[in-house]
C-alpha cells in the first residue's frame, strides 16, 4: 500500500506547494492506515529531501537520470509509474499544476487509475472513494467516485493548509535507466525577480477602472509593501497595459490565494471563475452595484485613484514606514 | 501536415449554473451551447498555420466525442474555417471514455498534430489530452501558449513556473494549449456559414469502453459573507479590518 504523492522540485528546492501536497497525502495516509511515500525527479540535496518528513513523508525517493533534467511527461510519467508499483501506491497525489496536468491523465491511462482533478478537499468517503473538485470553472463543486483500485488526485493550490506532522523520515537515492527524452528544449526564458502569481498569498489585482496604464504605480506600490503579487483582468493584459502572465481568470491564470484585492474590476463571471478559490476578495470600485462587490467581504465604493495611495499611507504606517 | 482540433461542448460562460433531479444532474435547461472557449482558440490557431502557406498545413479537422444535439456546434466550428469534423456518437461520460473514443478515431485517420484545450470550463478536468497521448503512446506537450511550423517541423512555447521555454517533438504529437496560442476566437463569417452546411461531418459509433469516474452529486460554493463597506475617506479602516479579521497583513 502507501499513499505516494509526487513532489515537483524547482533548481533542487521544493516550496510550499510541495509541503501542502506532503500534508494532504499524510492526511490521506492517515485516513487509509497507511503511509505516505513521496517522490521527486532530479538532483536534490539530502538535506533538502528530508524537509519533507516535516509534513509526513515516512519515505522520500528521488530518481536522477540526466535525462529528467527537463519535462518530458512520457518520461516523467514513466518514472512515477515505476515508483507507484514497485511501493503498491493505491493513491497517488499530484499538484494541479503546468506540469502535474501534463503527467496525471498519462499516468491515469498508463495505470488504469480514475483521475480526480483540481480536488480541493480531503476525500469524502473512501469507500467508494469519493473526492471533492472545482467544477463549472468555480460555478458548482462535485462529488466524484473513483471506481477503479488504484486512484490520481491532483490537489488544487492553496486549498489545504501546511501542517507539521513530523516523521523520521527515510531517504532513498536511485540512479533510474530512462529512454532517450522526445522533448527537445532549445531556449528557456525566466522573469526574474518577480513574485509569482500562482504562488502568492496575496494578490492586487486592477482593472479597466484603472483607466490608463500610466495608473499603476500606486497598485504596484500596495503590492510590494503587502509582499503580494500584481495581477490584471483580461482587457488590461489584452490592451497590453499589463503583461499576459498577469491575467487572471476562465482564460487566464486560476489563482487562490488567500487574499485577492480587486481593483477597478467589475466582477465579470468569467473573471470570478480564476479568483474564486480566494480565502477573501476586497473589491475598490467607483460603482456600488458592480458584480464584485456580491464575491468580496470587503469593499470600498471610491475611485480607484484617490484610494489606492490612501491605502498605500495606511499600509506603511501600520508597518512602520 | 494535418491537423485535429479537439473539441468540447460547454454552456456558455455567463451561465447560471443549476442542478436537478437532488443535485445530480447539471440543468440544461435554457442553456446556450458553445465552444469551449480553449478550444475555439486551438481551432483559431490551427487555421492560422493553414493560412501560412509555408507552413505546409494541408487540412483541418475537428473531432467531438457527443450526440446528435451537439451538431450545431460541430457546425459552428466548420463554419469558422475547419475543413471537415467527426463526431463519435456518444454521451461524454468521462474524461478516460472521451480519450479512448478520440484514439481511436486518431487511429483510423492519421493525423500530425492533434491539438486539446488546457480544461473543459463544465468539468474543468485537464485530462482528455494527456489521456489520448498516453493511449496512442505518443508525446504530449502541455501549457502550451504558441505553436510554429518552420521548415516542416513544430516549435512550441510552453509555460513554466515563472518563464516559458520552447521545445520540439517529433510530429505525430499532442499539443494541450492555453493563453496565447491565438489573440481572438477567429468569428463565422457568412461565407463559412454557407459552406459549413456541406462539409462533411464523418459520424463514428462509440468502442465500448468503462468509465473510471462518476460524478455522483453536485454543490454551489458555499455562500460568502456580505461584504463589509468601508468609507472611502478612510482606507485605514479596511487595513485594520484586514489585519484583524484576516490576520494576512
Ligand atoms: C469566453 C470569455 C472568456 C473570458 N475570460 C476572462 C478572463 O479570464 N479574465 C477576465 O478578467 N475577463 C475575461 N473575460 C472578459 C469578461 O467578460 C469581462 O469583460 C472583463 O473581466 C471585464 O474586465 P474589467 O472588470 O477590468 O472591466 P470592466 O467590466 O470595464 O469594469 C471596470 C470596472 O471598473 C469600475 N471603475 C471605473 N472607473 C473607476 C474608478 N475611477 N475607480 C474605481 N473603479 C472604477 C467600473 O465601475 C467597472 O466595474 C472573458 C470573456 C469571455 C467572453
Ligand atoms: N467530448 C469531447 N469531444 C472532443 N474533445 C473533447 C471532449 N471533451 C474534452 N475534449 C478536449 O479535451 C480538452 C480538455 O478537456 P477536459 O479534459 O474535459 O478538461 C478540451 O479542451 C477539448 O480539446
Amino acid at each position: 500500500m502507501t499513499v505516494l504523492v509526487y513532489t515537483e522540485n524547482w533548481e533542487g528546492k521544493f516550496k510550499k506547494l510541495s509541503f501542502e501536497l506532503v500534508s494532504y497525502a499524510s492526511k490521506v495516509a492517515e485516513m487509509m492506515a497507511t503511509t505516505t511515500t513521496a517522490v521527486t525527479l532530479g538532483e536534490v540535496s539530502d538535506d533538502e529531501l528530508k524537509v519533507l518528513g516535516k509534513y509526513g513523508a515516512d519515505k522520500v525517493i528521488c530518481l536522477k537520470n540526466e535525462n529528467l533534467k527537463n519535462l518530458d511527461s512520457q518520461l516523467y510519467t514513466n518514472a512515477i509509474a515505476q515508483v507507484a508499483q514497485a511501493e503498491g501506491s493505491k493513491v497517488i497525489v499530484i499538484a494541479n499544476n503546468n506540469s502535474g496536468k501534463a503527467i496525471a491523465p498519462r499516468l491515469s491511462v498508463k495505470l488504469k487509475a480514475a483521475l480526480g482533478s483540481g480536488v480541493s478537499q480531503l476525500p469524502l468517503s473512501l469507500s467508494p472513494f469519493t473526492v471533492y473538485k472545482r467544477a463549472f470553472s468555480g460555478g458548482a463543486f462535485a462529488h466524484v467516485v473513483l471506481k477503479t483500485d488504484t486512484k490520481i488526485i491532483t490537489l488544487a493550490q492553496n486549498s489545504f493548509d501546511v501542517v507539521e506532522n513530523i516523521k523520521d523520515v527515510k531517504v532513498e537515492k536511485v540512479d533510474i535507466q530512462v529512454e532517450a527524452p522526445q522533448t527537445a528544449v532549445k531556449d528557456v526564458q525566466k522573469q526574474s525577480g518577480k513574485r509569482l502569481l500562482t504562488d502568492a498569498e496575496i494578490v492586487v489585482s486592477g482593472g479597466r477602472g484603472m483607466k490608463s496604464p500610466d495608473n499603476w504605480s500606486p497598485l504596484v506600490e500596495l503590492a510590494e509593501l503587502l509582499g503580494a503579487a500584481t495581477a490584471c483582468s483580461r482587457p488590461v493584459s489584452d490592451e497590453g497595459w499589463r503583461p499576459p502572465e498577469e491575467h487572471a481568470g476562465q482564460t487566464g491564470k486560476i489563482i487562490a490565494p488567500n487574499l485577492y484585492i480587486a481593483v477597478g474590476i467589475s466582477g465579470a463571471t468569467q473573471h470570478i471563475a480564476g479568483v474564486s478559490g480566494s480565502k477573501y476578495i476586497v473589491a475598490i470600485n467607483n460603482d456600488k452595484s458592480a458584480p464584485i462587490f456580491e464575491v468580496a467581504q470587503y469593499g470600498i465604493v471610491g475611485d480607484a485613484q484617490k484610494v489606492l495611495p490612501k491605502l498605500v499611507e495606511a499600509v506603511k504606517e501600520l508597518k512602520g514606514k | 501536415m494535418k491537423i485535429l482540433v479537439c473539441i468540447s461542448h460547454v454552456p456558455d460562460t455567463t451561465t447560471k449554473v443549476k442542478f436537478v433531479e437532488g443535485n445530480t444532474k447539471f440543468d440544461t435547461n435554457g442553456v446556450q451551447w458553445v465552444i469551449n472557449p480553449w478550444d475555439e482558440l486551438s481551432l483559431t490557431r490551427a487555421l492560422e498555420l493553414k493560412d501560412d502557406a509555408g507552413a505546409g498545413v494541408k487540412s483541418v479537422t475537428v473531432a467531438h466525442v457527443g450526440n446528435a444535439t451537439t451538431e450545431p456546434t460541430i457546425r459552428k466550428a466548420l463554419a469558422i474555417g475547419a475543413d471537415d469534423a467527426i463526431r463519435v456518437n456518444a454521451e461524454p461520460v468521462d474524461a478516460y471514455f472521451v480519450a479512448a473514443q478520440l484514439a481511436e478515431v486518431v487511429k483510423k485517420e492519421q493525423f500530425d498534430i492533434i491539438m486539446f484545450g488546457i480544461e473543459s470550463s463544465d468539468y474543468n478536468n485537464s485530462a482528455v489530452g494527456g489521456m489520448l497521448a498516453e493511449f496512442l503512446n505518443l508525446p504530449s506537450v502541455s501549457a502550451v501558449s504558441n505553436l510554429k511550423i518552420e521548415n516542416g517541423k513544430a516549435a512550441i512555447t510552453r509555460e513554466i513556473d515563472g518563464g516559458k521555454e520552447t521545445v520540439t517533438v517529433p510530429t505525430p504529437f499532442v499539443a494541450i494549449v492555453q493563453k496565447g496560442i491565438a489573440k481572438e476566437p477567429r468569428i463565422a463569417a457568412m461565407r463559412g456559414i454557407m459552406m459549413a452546411r456541406t462539409k462533411p461531418i464523418r459520424v463514428y459509433e462509440p468502442i465500448a469502453i468503462e468509465p473510471l469516474t462518476e460524478y455522483v452529486e453536485f454543490e454551489m460554493p458555499k455562500p460568502r459573507a456580505a461584504c463589509k463597506f468601508v468609507d472611502a475617506e478612510n482606507p485605514k479602516e479596511l487595513i485594520a479590518l484586514l489585519q484583524n479579521e484576516t490576520k494576512l497583513i
